[in-house]
């Protein structure tokens, strides 16, 4: 275990060098959330209460959104490019004969990575969407203790579909397309342009119950306090019942993937 | 009896689908590995050479465990690589000169740091092997830059430590000294030696670098084509390919070729300068003797054959 603690640590690490990348990536953040609050407002004062939120809860849905951004991988990026380069290359050799598990050591360095972009990436947006605009923000109470919850299970979710997607390159080898499709699922079923609640019908069903949604619609509704008592448990649940799903579904693609080298060649 | 590393009759087949047509795929078998056998007891230091695609890469591969041979048999230390590939890496150091082991946006330090996590290796024996580490293989001021920074030389040496800090006892080098400068290569060669003889490490080397071989190996295979065509000495491989040492004489004058001079013929005459040729196994005092005794010899020179040409005679009768 001290190993991947200290995988996860040399992840943050490896993030926290890129000073100005991380300056570029709140500032980008911000000038996003502007953007999406004013596309908001506009919408809100046409349709009031669209899909159960009142304006200040849709800001603050905006101004979450762009604070998770970067640590949950909502619009693609992360990881998986730099897995299906060491597939495509070979380098994947140099991890398979390590006395690691490669999903394990993925996952912890994903996750040092998300800690820092939350702290580097999500916290200034957040404070500034808070300054400028009125949010519907909870006082210091245990749902910040629940919203952050919520967010570590959605990291989950979000590390479990990435690593499906970076694992393809073995059978693919050029990864681009699947990243490309994967990062435009990725912005709308999340929510990242439209919150899911917004959505009617069948539709919106549906895509509320996709994994997608564990990364940001529900940890915003947490947040928001529409999620609460048995409520809550049962979201933390979905999210839960998701990441194990897709954890164990990596780990079955990883064997399968593993057998076919050791078997074959790369 | 203590032979670190074992194979026997090892195949490894690789099943290749090719297109040939609209849809139509047809499959065909690369047998990349075709029935290897060697044995190399403990501490020795050998010398694994093939020309490109000869299978050395795979048979590398099968010895760490991250391919499973077709057929055939295989230990390392005991163990069998692919069905025990944690147990053994615990054991085995690998370097690969293209590829590296370290992280690209970490100081060296950290990256050691993951590395000592990764093999467990107790406090003081991690510290007591970087430090020699850092004073052999000159990385003190490099410790504390990120491996993206370093260049070739400095990023290999930072690969061969972070391979030795687990005390493997089994080290596989696949050309450890590829695109580097001359000074680089010697320090490289300079600290194989010096681990392989006083940490009695058992050494497999794969290299395009014949003089890595010269230097640091007493015995050498040769692989072609999946199969070993050489096993054996430096000096052997010298028979095996047939080559020649050549006797540079400088006459009192201009001579017609000489002759008489058994086992040995003119190859080349340049003024009152000849060149003799004779078998690499024989000695040169007699053909030296045979020379004086009947020319008046001025000054002579001996020079040695070129194992590159060697081998590659070797490589294109196989």
């Amino acid at each position: 275990m001290r190993l991947y603690a200290a995988v996860a640590v040399s992840g943050f690490r490896r993030h926290a060098t890129y000073r100005v990348a991380t300056a570029a990536g709140v500032f980008t953040n911000t000038v996003f959330g502007f953007i999406l609050a004013y596309t908001y407002i506009a919408l809100w004062n046409e349709r009031p209460h669209l899909g159960g939120y009142g304006r200040e809860q849709a800001l603050t849905f905006v101004w979450t959104s762009q604070a998770l951004l970067g640590a949950a991988c909502l619009i693609g990026g992360g990881f998986q490019e730099e897995l299906q380069e060491r597939i495509r290359s070979g380098d994947i050799a140099v991890d398979l004969y390590r006395p690691a598990d490669l999903q394990l050591w993925w996952l912890a360095s994903d996750l040092g990575r998300a800690f820092f972009q939350l702290l580097g990436r999500g916290v200034v947006p957040l404070a500034v969407g808070a300054l400028c605009f009125e949010l519907a923000l909870p006082g210091l109470s245990l749902t910040w203790a629940a919203f952050l919850l919520s967010v570590l299970l959605g990291l989950l979710v979000s590390f479990g579909l990435r690593y499906l997607v970076g694992l393809c390159a073995f059978w693919l080898l050029d990864g681009a397309g699947v990243n490309m499709a994967f990062a435009l699922l990725s912005m709308f079923f999340s929510g990242t342009l439209l919150p899911l609640n917004v959505f009617p019908g069948v539709f919106g069903e549906v895509a509320r119950v996709l994994p997608w949604s564990a990364m940001l619609q529900v940890p915003v509704d947490v947040l928001l306090e529409r999620r609460t008592g048995a409520g809550l448990a049962a979201a933390l649940g979905f999210q839960a019942a998701w990441a194990v799903a897709l954890l164990l579904a990596g780990r079955a693609l990883q064997t399968a993937a593993t057998r076919k080298v050791v078997v074959q060649g790369g | 009896m203590d032979d670190l590393i074992v194979l026997e009759g090892v195949e490894k087949v690789f099943d290749v689908r090719r297109r040939a047509g609209f849809l139509r795929r047809e499959r065909h078998r690369v047998r990349a590995v075709d029935g290897i056998g060697f044995r190399v007891p403990r501490g020795e230091m050998v010398g694994y050479i093939g020309p490109n695609g000869a299978g050395k890469s795979t048979t590398i591969k099968m010895l760490t465990g991250i391919l499973t041979p077709s057929a055939g048999r295989l230990r390392v230390a005991g163990i069998d690589p692919s069905r025990d590939r944690s147990r053994l890496a615990r054991r085995i150091g690998v370097v690969f000169g293209q590829r590296t082991t370290l992280w690209w946006d970490l100081p060296l330090r950290d990256s050691y740091g993951l590395v000592r996590r990764m093999y467990r290796v107790p406090d003081a024996r991690y510290r007591a092997n970087l430090e020699r580490c850092v004073e052999l293989l000159d990385l003190g001021e490099l410790l504390d830059v990120p491996v993206r920074q370093l260049s070739l030389g400095q990023r290999m040496r930072g690969d061969i430590a972070a391979a030795l800090l687990h005390d493997p006892e089994v080290l596989y080098l696949d050309e450890p000294t590829i695109g580097l400068d001359v000074a680089s290569k010697a320090k490289v060669r300079e600290f194989l030696r010096d681990v392989n003889a006083e940490r009695g490490m058992t050494v497999l080397l794969t290299t395009h670098d014949l003089t890595d071989i010269e230097q640091l190996c007493k015995r050498v295979m040769v692989i072609d084509h999946g199969r070993l065509v050489y096993d054996g000495g430096l000096d052997g491989l010298h028979a095996k390919g047939e080559s020649e040492r050549t006797l540079v004489v400088d006459l009192e004058r201009e001579f017609p070729p000489i002759t008489g001079v058994p086992g040995a013929r003119v190859v080349r005459v340049e003024g009152p300068r000849q060149w003799l040729a004779f078998a690499a196994t024989h000695s040169a005092a007699p053909v030296v003797a045979a020379v004086a005794e009947r020319y008046p010899l001025v000054d002579l020179s001996v020079r040695e054959p070129d194992i590159e040409q060697v081998i590659a005679r070797m490589y294109a009768e196989g």
